[in-house]
């Protein structure tokens, strides 16, 4: 790693102003793979911020509306142990990496880092979420904006994601048995206005919306209303794991099962 | 540099560290506790794997200046008062649970993690559970009956492997 400061701000407002006091500063969340990307100096950063001690952006709670509120610093582990108010979130935090990594790894940063491959950006595009940052609110559509990136801008820190409760909803993950990462992810997330189906580890562009199954599954809530929808290769991600066509045939299967486990 | 005290393995632990500094690093080379080991160093193999606040957490992938004010516990803070091992560092030995036993510091603060979540796992959780601690000599069959021994199941009818 080259070398860098660290500074671990207990309030928000501190995190805030050392991200922007600083030129070449990063905020750090549980550092899954920022720091190994440190380790591989892809970043050059003159100064980390760490959230982990920020307790104002931990916990989970629900809104007046009833929508799933959980703070951006909080752990994939906590998720998966207290997001019981939805379930197929709680099982996707429940199933991202291993126990160790769920215990550091935090929501906030893996949107953040928006990698093709990971599970909540799914999660969070199928649920229509809006994050919620140190200084706006931004809906799940305008978020994502292609590989490795987001509409945040430089020194913003993700503090909340609210999750609009879905009557059905259901992730299925083909996993990458090494890394762990979804080869293809689809959650899919059933509302009273219609349907939404999110793919994470296909395109090359990041997660997107399916809009031809989200217009089959709003009219047809089973995995026969699928047939025949099929997506083609081109611009999905091909490498030693899986060509661009095995990806494709994968988001059918894959949203298949979804809507089958959603019930 | 910069100043970070931490209790580990119940004792109080300070030292200067850059910001860079990982918390296996200070473990290791500050602290002297090298039951932690390096295996891979890219938070995929868990042979770093130590508890911060009794949470299980690779040591490699985390930053000695985030566990400020942390309680840390590593293999050393396993064996017991009068030095000798551990229920579980016991229950590696009794079922050869490892065989080269590099990654076995790590298997036994996940296998000490999971115990204290679930006292009673079944080999489906135990096996689960490992996903993140990769052992290259044993198959994991024997990690697996030493850990259900350690919970103190019946382990006489699952035969050696």
């Amino acid at each position: 790693m080259y070398s860098f400061d660290i500074e671990r701000p207990t309030r928000l407002a501190d995190a805030v102003k050392l991200l922007s006091d600083a030129s070449e500063a990063q905020a750090l969340g549980g550092g899954q793979t920022l720091i190994p990307t440190l380790k591989q100096r892809l970043a050059m950063p003159e100064k980390l911020v760490s959230l982990g001690a920020v307790d104002e952006i931990k916990g989970i709670c629900t809104a007046d509306d009833g929508a799933l509120c959980i703070g951006g610093g909080t752990t994939h582990a906590d998720v998966a142990a207290g997001a019981g108010a939805y379930p197929a979130l709680a099982s996707l935090a429940g199933n991202i990496g291993d126990p160790a990594v769920r215990n550091r790894g935090t929501i906030g940063g893996s949107l953040a880092n928006n990698d093709p491959s990971a599970c909540y950006p799914a999660a969070v595009l199928a649920s229509g979420a809006t994050v919620v940052t140190s200084s706006r609110e931004i809906a799940a559509d305008d978020f994502f904006d292609g590989l490795f990136a987001t509409t945040l801008n430089e020194g913003e820190i993700i503090t909340e994601v609210k999750f609009p409760v879905p009557e059905k909803a259901s992730y299925a993950k083909f996993e990458q048995p090494a890394s762990r990462f979804a080869l293809v992810g689809i959650f899919v997330a059933k509302y009273a206005d219609g349907v939404r189906v999110a793919v994470t580890g296909a395109s090359e562009e990041g997660v997107f919306r399916w809009s031809e199954a989200e217009a089959a599954l709003s009219s047809d809530f089973s995995a026969g209303a699928l047939d025949g929808l099929s997506l083609a290769g081109d611009g999905m991600i091909s490498d030693l794991h899986g060509s661009g066509d095995y990806r494709a045939h994968l988001v059918g299967v894959m949203t298949k099962r979804a809507v089958a486990a959603a019930g | 540099m910069s100043q970070v005290s931490m209790t580990v393995n119940g004792k109080s632990a300070s030292g200067e560290v850059e910001g860079r500094t990982l918390l296996v690093e200070f473990l290791r080379e500050n602290l002297g506790l090298t039951g932690t080991h390096v295996g891979c160093d890219t938070g995929q193999c868990g042979a770093c794997v130590v508890h911060v606040d009794g949470k299980a957490v690779k040591s490699c992938n985390m930053f000695a200046a985030e566990a400020e004010g942390a309680e840390v516990t590593t293999v050393e803070g396993m064996a017991n008062d009068d030095g000798s091992l551990g229920t579980i560092q016991q229950a590696f030995q009794d079922h050869h649970g490892l065989q080269c036993g590099f990654c076995t510091p790590g298997m036994v603060m996940s296998a000490a993690a999971l115990l204290s979540e679930n006292p009673n796992p079944s080999e489906a959780e135990i096996r689960d559970y490992l996903e993140g601690n990769i052992c290259r000599c044993t198959g994991y069959h024997n990690i697996v009956k030493a850990i259900m021994a350690a919970a103190g199941q019946d382990v006489s009818h699952i035969a050696a492997e």
